[in-house]
């Protein structure tokens, strides 16, 4: 288990040191000079001079990658152009929206997709398999930013059940809050909810037609048995992998639906950002997202031994 | 004399089908697959309306006429008329344009890069190897708009860099999938007799393991197109993508969201475009995937 644990971490660490080399290499090592993107033609030199100091651009590419990897280290993102405040502060103060959105996001993927999956695996070629899949073919081509205005025009406009946009904060109320979320959440999940649907029926299928299961079945357990306690346990390892992208994607699609329902979220100040050509801003969150899809997706390296002793031990 | 026994070597030979009689099979193929067949005909109907559009749109797509503003459908404009009376369907037929070229362009992008990438690194092997898919396994990680959002910061918006950070994205898949086919044929006996008769790695390459490494990419290109379609809706809509006044199906979405209450077909249309070239696309991907891959339609 040690040695399993030394190299996912080592593979970690590796992954990290790119996305962030990724991140900064995109920025810095682009023809033309940062400072003239960020100030525009109408920046004066000396302004242009001083921004060249203040981003360290006057230093070797690799010293200031190294400075700025030490900075991001500790949370020293930069300082925001654009609100003159560190970068790292305001992605705080953006995280109560972004994140419960992709939680209560994944969470309804997860409620919906495992037990339609399962249901679709146990009804094989029956009306609730066909049902389940032409659900999750039409959820996998609809983009959650369209799926987000048609359920605004349905539930805003037309029911008025809830909020077509904006977010009560949580210090206001917490039901409020919730409830700012539920549709972007539901738009956002359903995408999410489609793939794990099927993803979750043809790991089901496959161990379904593996020798124990059938060994299992000619022992006389009934269906129910076999599928819980037999097939699921082991489809387990799909259905993980499967979230762990999913996280990512979730929070990468709450950029997008952020800005359809006017959340102030990370999507919002990313999207902010480049309009005002915020580069430390735009930097500090992309590179801010792909670490927590990185750790996600760490989490899941670590889960699998867990889930199955076998990867440990190989 | 004894102890020889007498072998016959028999060989046999299969008398390879005519072309008329391989190309019927695939259409009974074709026909029986029903995903294959509804896939087919949507993807077909999309290439079609993006010609289409090239030479003809019932209306300018690009024309504004104020006094037609916000129209719905009707037997002049079809789809009805946008915030500037330009008339939705023509605009819609040649967003086909756009969500074709981004999905031909940047799946192209990350097969090409993909391909030679992971041929290296599969062919070659040792530290190369390690390198690549180390670079490979942290590009994995990072959603196309995370790295479209980095480049449309530094670039500016426009269609051409969304299509490059999709594509760069999609590298990764196209890269791993061809190292894992090479791999496994490069040990193959087929490879290993060409070696042995002094090929070359490039002739190794080119003319033994990459064409049996067709069929998977051919399989994992159209799985990753309608995903370049739903990506560029997305930059699109968030105004990152195709710039106005061209028509693109993301942008229409976003122009449509604030007359939801008096135009909602308005945003209809550019959506049920965008869900049936995705939904084409996925079918055609899946029926593909279960005529090259029996092993994957056994699981269906």
């Amino acid at each position: 288990m040690r040695r399993y644990l030394a190299r996912r971490v080592i593979a970690f660490a590796i992954t990290l040191l790119l996305v962030s080399f990724v991140t900064f290499v995109v920025v810095y090592v682009i023809p033309g000079d940062p400072a003239e993107i960020i100030l525009g033609t109408e920046g004066s030199p000396e302004a242009l001079a001083a921004l060249r100091t203040r981003l360290g651009l006057d230093r070797p590419l690799l010293l200031q990658y190294l400075e700025w990897l030490k900075h991001a280290l500790i949370g020293n993102l930069g300082v925001s152009i654009q609100y003159d405040v560190p970068v790292g502060q305001l992605i705080a103060s953006r995280l109560p929206v972004t994140f419960p959105l992709a939680g209560l996001a994944i969470s309804l993927t997860i409620v919906a997709g495992i037990p339609l999956g399962i249901l679709a695996a146990s009804r094989h070629r029956r009306p609730g398999d066909v049902g389940t899949m032409l659900f999750s073919q039409l959820g996998m081509a609809i983009p959650s930013f369209w799926a987000g205005l048609l359920l605004m025009l349905l539930f805003s406009v037309y029911l008025g059940w809830f909020p077509a946009g904006g977010f009560t904060s949580w210090a206001e109320t917490p039901a409020g809050a919730l409830r700012s979320l539920v549709l972007p959440a539901v738009a956002l999940g359903l995408v999410q909810t489609a793939v794990l649907t099927r993803t979750t029926r043809s790991a089901l299928l496959e161990v379904l037609r593996e020798e124990y299961v059938q060994t299992a079945r000619s022992k006389g357990l009934s269906d129910r048995l076999v599928l819980y306690k037999h097939a699921l346990k082991n489809s387990f390892i799909t259905i993980v992998t499967l979230l762990g992208l999913q996280i990512g994607h979730l929070l990468a699609g709450s950029i997008i639906i952020e800005n359809v329902f006017y959340l102030p979220g990370l999507g919002r100040l990313v999207l902010g950002a480049i309009g005002a050509r915020d580069l430390p801003v735009v930097q500090g969150v992309v590179l801010f997202m792909a670490t927590v899809i990185v750790i996600v997706n760490f989490a899941v390296d670590l889960l699998y031994g867990w889930l199955d002793p076998r990867i440990r031990y190989n | 004399m004894a102890g020889l026994i007498p072998v016959s070597v028999t060989i046999d030979t299969v008398p390879s089908r005519p072309p008329a009689r391989r190309r019927q099979d695939w259409l009974a193929k074709l026909l029986a697959h029903k995903n294959l067949l509804i896939g087919s005909c949507l993807t077909g109907g999309l290439l079609l309306t993006a010609l289409t559009s090239l030479l003809y749109t019932p209306q300018d797509p690009l024309a504004i006429s104020i006094a037609d503003r916000l129209q719905g459908p009707s037997l002049v404009h079809w789809f009805g008329t946008d915030q500037f009376g330009r008339d939705v369907l023509s605009r819609v037929m040649l967003g086909a344009v756009v969500s074709m070229s981004v999905g031909v362009v940047s799946v192209g992008i990350g097969l090409v890069a993909g391909v030679v990438l992971g041929m290296l690194s599969g062919h070659f092997g040792r530290a190369l190897d390690e390198v690549l898919m180390r670079f490979m396994d942290a590009l994995y990680g990072f959603p196309a708009i995370l790295l479209a959002l980095l480049i449309t910061a530094v670039f500016g918006p426009g269609i051409f860099l969304s299509m490059v950070a999709i594509g760069v994205v999609n590298i990764p898949v196209f890269a791993r999938l061809t190292r894992a086919n090479f791999l496994v044929l490069r040990e193959r006996d087929f490879v290993t007799a060409a070696r042995a008769l002094g090929a070359s790695d490039a002739k190794l390459i080119w003319h033994h393991i990459l064409p049996n490494v067709m069929s998977p990419l051919l399989v994992q290109a159209t799985i990753s197109f309608p995903n370049a379609i739903l990506a560029e809706a997305g930059l699109s809509y968030l105004g990152l993508g195709m710039q106005p006044p061209h028509p693109s199906w993301g942008y229409m979405l976003k122009e449509a969201q604030p007359f939801l209450r008096l135009a909602p077909t308005y945003a209809i249309f550019p959506g049920v475009a965008i869900a049936l070239a995705v939904l084409g696309c996925n079918l055609l991907g899946d029926g593909l995937r279960d005529l090259l891959d029996p092993k994957v339609s056994r699981q269906r």
